[in-house]
């Protein structure tokens, strides 16, 4: 099996039987990760090419990991860092790379559509790892899995995304992908922080966290850019916290079974109270390991559709 | 050399239109009649089935020139214009260096006169290097040149500022334009914001950050009594202010871009920056709103906003890509497209290329009257031609247009009695 398709760009794009392979593909890849040799020939002698035009530790090397793994040759390209001059395009940039028979390219910017700009003008693979406010396609497909691995059915499943959903990537492809999946997704946040004409998504909308957050079986946090702070999104971090903060008390307001997960990296006691992000609902960590697979899986499937 | 334009449809939007012959003598219009007769050693040009009308006056462009000389000259500009049938252009003075001083004005005045194709009128700074702090010194401007005021590319974004430049300009009766958009709302937006902007994860440019402008330029209009002309208006709102502020008196004139009255911000997706300007393509509901302001008059100028830019610039992502697209050379199939639709009369979509701009600035130009300045184009309205970019005059080839099939060319341009136009082989 392999997905029909040379890129990997957005989940709004995907359906829903592209999603399971995913998914399930990522089971199998999981038991690998769990081995004492953790490694399988599937891509020996393919080259992977993480591209990240922002900054990123955990992404790029679950990427990197992942690929290794596969027994790819993987590189890392970090233009910040490398002799790339302010004023290539990126179109220019990913020629180089692929006049270096990279097979797969993953894909880091700062601008919605990158990936999509570039995929039109390669023959390798793209694998959106983030752009922009748009997508990041392949958190929600470790998030995605997560929940299927709490046993969790996404029919009628209740999701509640927390925070700024305007400028998160995160949150548009999850939204895309559980309402695809049947999920009734509420978004919770200030006003301020609700991108134009969100419903017409199919999401809810919250401005009251308490009121979000009854009878849900998924909480989704996501992570607060301290930066915008006073900048009219919100006033002061502290009245932030405190309307839209998951403390312990909010959680028991949620479904008695359910998970609290973050994409990370989180801000202890401003998004999240420090005893929720360790407490026995949170997945936190079990995202990140999940990660891993999840990637393996993708990137398995889309050297197949080469 | 004097010209006979012979058996055309002449419109001169307002005082003719019936089948007609046109005589040109000493670079200005001799004679408009029936079964005049070929001058001496002059031309004829046999204009049966085709429309003869005033060369149009494009209230609107940018020349790039001096500062960006790699996106157009004025001298590839103007072959862009008369190609497109403008025999006017007035610039915007977002060049570099900014023409808020009489130098600038007259290299570009001197670079339109060794261009000798299109009258290229300079528009000159509100503002000193168009800051939005200092004004410029828009008597020395006028005295040398400029024929409007607009910070254009930027508003003026100091309400006090712009109160002041209207009351100066009112001793020079001369026009202030706006570049409606309030920074602070637009702050980072690279289209219109909404449904779709949400869906492709870009920041959005609210149809508020041009109301609002357009409100406070109304009450500056009211208050001073300033010619007000608002440069590519592109909402639902601006049209219904305009339509009311025209009711009480105001003396306002507003112009829409033929993208702004064709397209939508559908055309943004796939992060298409051919549909990336600003203002941003907005809603079907605004385009409905432009086109019905355009057919009530509340919208008196069609501009183009002529935008090149390279084609490097353009192949940036969306967000880093420059606003803007050309629009010389596309501008009259597009309007003939209002007359086809029913929008439109034709006379009306003549008028709003030629009389109704030449009168917003206060220009002798946009019309056939005897004893005016010989500009004239002579345009085949049912010629299909499908638009390719690779022909464009233009030095830039940035345009959402490529490939659409269109009808209506550009046969014969004429700039000051002298041809300086013909498409396909030449008629003697």
């Amino acid at each position: 099996m392999s997905l029909k398709r040379k890129d990997l760009l957005s989940l709004a794009s995907l359906s829903v039987d592209e999603i399971m392979l995913v998914l399930e593909t990522a089971d199998s890849f999981k038991e690998v990760t769990g081995r004492e040799i953790k490694k399988v020939p599937a891509l020996r002698g393919k080259t992977v090419v993480n591209l990240f035009f922002e900054p990123s530790t955990r992404t790029r090397t679950s990427f990197e990991l992942a690929a290794k793994r596969l027994s790819a040759d993987v590189i890392n390209f970090a233009p910040s860092s490398s002799s790339v001059v302010k004023g290539e395009t990126l179109l220019d940039t990913a020629r180089n790379i692929e006049a270096m028979q990279a097979d797969i390219i993953v894909l880091r910017h700062s601008s919605a559509g990158a990936a999509e700009t570039l995929a039109h003008g390669v023959k390798s693979s793209v694998i959106n790892a983030g752009d922009g406010w748009h997508e990041h396609p392949t958190q929600a497909l470790l998030d995605l899995y997560t929940i299927r691995q709490r046993g969790m059915n996404f029919n009628g499943l209740r999701v509640a995304i927390v925070g700024d959903v305007s400028h998160s990537r995160v949150a548009r492809s999850n939204i895309y992908a559980l309402i695809k999946l049947g999920a009734e997704v509420r978004l919770v946040g200030p006003p301020t922080m609700m991108p134009s004409c969100v419903e017409k998504l199919g999401a809810k909308v919250y401005y009251n966290m308490d009121e979000g957050l009854r009878g849900v079986h998924v909480i989704m946090m996501l992570r607060l850019q301290l930066e915008r702070q006073g900048r009219a999104q919100f006033p002061t971090i502290r009245e932030y916290s405190r309307l839209y903060g998951l403390t312990a008390e909010r959680v028991r307001l949620a479904d008695a079974g359910a998970i609290v997960m973050h994409p990370g990296p989180i801000n202890r006691g401003v998004e999240i109270a420090p005893d929720v992000a360790d407490s026995l609902s949170s997945v936190i960590l079990d995202q990140v390991a999940n990660g891993v697979a999840v990637r393996m899986g993708i990137l398995y499937l889309m050297s197949g559709a080469n | 050399m004097s010209i006979l334009i012979k058996g055309g449809r002449v419109i001169d939007p307002g005082k003719f239109d019936g089948i007609a012959d046109v005589l040109i003598e000493n670079n200005k219009i001799a004679a408009l009649g029936s079964n005049l007769s070929a001058p001496v050693g002059g031309r004829t040009i046999h204009a049966t089935g085709k429309l003869v009308v005033p060369g149009f006056v494009d209230v609107h462009v940018h020349f790039r020139e001096p500062g960006f000389e790699y996106k157009e000259t004025i001298q590839s500009g103007s072959a862009a214009a008369v190609a497109g049938g403008f025999t006017t252009v007035c610039c915007m003075p977002n060049t570099n260096p900014v023409n808020d001083n009489q130098a600038v004005t007259e290299f570009i005045l001197e670079r339109s006169r060794l261009a000798g194709l299109a009258n290229v009128l300079p528009i000159g700074a509100i503002t000193k290097g168009s800051e939005g702090k200092e004004l410029a010194e828009i008597g020395d401007l006028r005295r040398s040149g400029c024929v409007a005021i607009s910070d254009d590319g930027k508003p003026v974004m100091n309400s006090l500022v712009m109160r002041r430049a209207m009351e100066y300009a009112v001793a020079f009766d001369l026009t202030v334009v706006d570049h409606c958009e309030d920074l602070h709302l637009a702050e980072g937006g690279c289209m219109n914001e909404g449904l779709i902007s949400t869906e492709l994860g870009l920041p959005g440019i609210p149809s508020a950050a041009e109301d609002v402008m357009v409100a406070r330029n109304l009450s500056l209009s009211e208050l001073t009594g300033a010619r007000l002309h608002l440069a590519h208006i592109s909402t639902a709102g601006s049209v219904r202010m305009v339509r009311e502020a025209k009711a009480r008196g105001i003396r306002v004139t507003a112009e829409a871009c033929p993208h702004h009255f064709t397209l939508t911000e559908e055309l943004v997706r796939g992060y298409n920056t051919h549909a990336k300007m600003n203002p941003p393509l907005r809603t079907w509901a605004d385009v409905q709103a432009i086109k019905e302001g355009l057919r009530d008059d509340t919208i008196d100028v069609i501009a183009t906003d002529h935008a090149p830019h390279a084609t490097q610039e353009k192949q940036q992502d969306f967000t880093e890509a420059p606003f803007g697209i050309v629009g010389l050379e596309t501008a009259l199939p597009l309007t003939l497209g209002l007359v086809e639709e029913g929008v439109l009369s034709l006379e009306q979509a003549i008028q709003k290329l030629t009389s109704a701009p030449a009168a917003a600035f206060g220009l002798k130009k946009g019309t056939l009257a005897v004893g005016a300045d010989a500009d004239v184009v002579l345009i085949d309205p049912q010629e299909p031609w499908e638009v390719d970019s690779s022909k464009f005059r233009s030095k830039s080839r940035n345009t959402p247009f490529v490939g659409w099939k269109v009808k209506g060319r550009v046969k014969t341009t004429i700039v000051g009695g002298k041809i300086v136009f013909e498409d396909g082989p030449v008629e003697r």
